[in-house]
């Protein structure tokens, strides 16, 4: 039997196609790519969510060590007993450190030893995610500063870019420093950064974040812009400052100062 | 041919050095893994199925892992839809292993089999089990 080259072309050409039909068909795949997902019925809605610290709230050590244990807690962040390998979401430090450049010589004593609340200001224009190789730290729909661990790599650019310092690297297993983990949550492992998420895994699940919720009423939390959250009712009605606004990250998290004398001539 | 003879010796030692793995083990069947699925949970459901059906799951717990992770993480979407329509929770600690809660017989014994290494583990906390 002879063929021509013609009809050689025509039969190769058409076997190419029938195998590639027949791989397409024969691939399992089809669950997977009709599958669905969705968010949570319970899940808490916002453009940007946003905090207020009320630091009046804040008298005794006590009321400091509540809030940051019910958040260390729940994400399994770990105690590791040394400043230089310390991991923290949420933490305290002095004025002068949360608030550079506008301490003075002769502010409020008061206020210049007072210990303020720190955590990731999930900014508005974060300068972590623009670094970011991998988009491993992303800003999602509802204005959180989200970090996918899985995609980590560990380059530390993140750290390098946050002027607040809201984020810490794992230079140790951080497994055997969890006392008592949380069995809901995952642990982190060595060589990737973490921060605070402003718990968005309990947003999903209509709660508020875990250090709201032990607050007492002293850190306030809501959708910045919607004009009827609670936190722009607190917003207009105190004045607050931010951490180093004059950077342009645009952050989320505002502090009511304490005026300590601050109605002498009222 | 030059030292044919110690040239001949040589490729048959060699090749009886190379090909140990297989003579070695040739009639030796190692166990085909059967994971187990008797935990309280699943005992206690009243239909005994996973998300997906059984097969499906056998091949494709990876992908789905994958797609369940960036759904989760990235899209912030947290229900999955099964292709019954049912809806389940997306989380590896809180739904997967919450039935399944006999990782060492169950995710470890065909793992082990395959000498694959899925680093889940390094970060996401294992069910609680009796050590055997």
């Amino acid at each position: 039997m002879s063929m021509d080259r013609r009809d050689f072309l025509k039969l190769a050409g058409l076997s190419t196609v029938g195998i590639g039909a027949g791989w397409v068909l024969s691939r399992p795949g089809d669950i997977l790519e009709a599958s669905q997902f969705l968010q949570t019925k319970e899940l808490l809605h916002a453009k940007q969510w946003a905090m207020v610290v009320d630091i009046r709230k804040f008298k005794t050590a006590e009321d400091y060590k509540k809030v940051i244990d019910a958040c260390h807690r729940v994400h399994n962040v770990p105690d590791l007993g040394n400043p230089k390998d310390e991991v923290k979401w949420i933490w305290s430090d002095s004025f002068e450190h949360a608030f550079p450049g506008q301490e003075s010589e002769y502010m409020p004593q008061e206020m210049k030893h007072k210990q303020f609340v720190l955590l990731c200001n999930h900014c508005e224009n974060p300068p972590c995610v623009r670094v970011c190789p991998t988009k491993a730290t992303f800003k999602r729909k509802d204005g959180i500063t989200m970090q996918d661990l899985h995609r980590c790599i560990g380059c530390r650019y993140c750290m390098a870019a946050c002027p607040f310092g809201a984020r810490s690297f794992n230079y140790r297993d951080p497994r055997p420093f969890v006392k008592e983990p949380n069995a809901e949550y995952p642990t982190r492992m060595i060589g990737v950064v973490e921060k605070c998420t402003f718990c968005e895994e309990r947003l999903a699940k209509g709660l508020m974040p875990a250090c709201v919720e032990s607050s007492n009423g002293a850190l306030i939390f809501g959708d910045i812009t919607d004009l009827n959250s609670e936190v722009r009712k607190v917003l207009a009605d105190n004045y607050t400052i931010r951490r180093k606004s004059e950077l342009g990250t645009r952050p989320s998290v505002y502090y009511i100062l304490d005026i300590p004398g601050g109605d002498r001539n009222a | 041919m030059y030292n044919g003879g110690k040239i001949l010796i040589g490729i048959i030692v060699f090749l009886l050095f190379a090909a140990f793995p297989f003579y070695n083990n040739i009639g030796k069947v190692s166990a085909k893994p059967e994971p187990k699925l008797d935990t309280p949970v699943i005992q206690q459901l009243a239909e005994k199925k996973c998300v997906e059906p059984k097969e499906f799951m056998k091949a494709e717990h990876m992908q789905m892992l994958n797609d369940w992770r960036d759904a989760a993480i990235r899209e912030g979407k947290r229900t999955y839809v099964n292709s019954e329509g049912k809806l389940f929770a997306i989380s590896l600690q809180n739904t997967c292993m919450n039935c399944h809660s006999n990782k060492k017989e169950f995710c470890d014994k065909c793992h082990t089999y395959a000498a694959v290494k899925p680093y889940c583990w390094t970060c996401h906390i294992e069910p609680k089990e009796k050590r055997s």
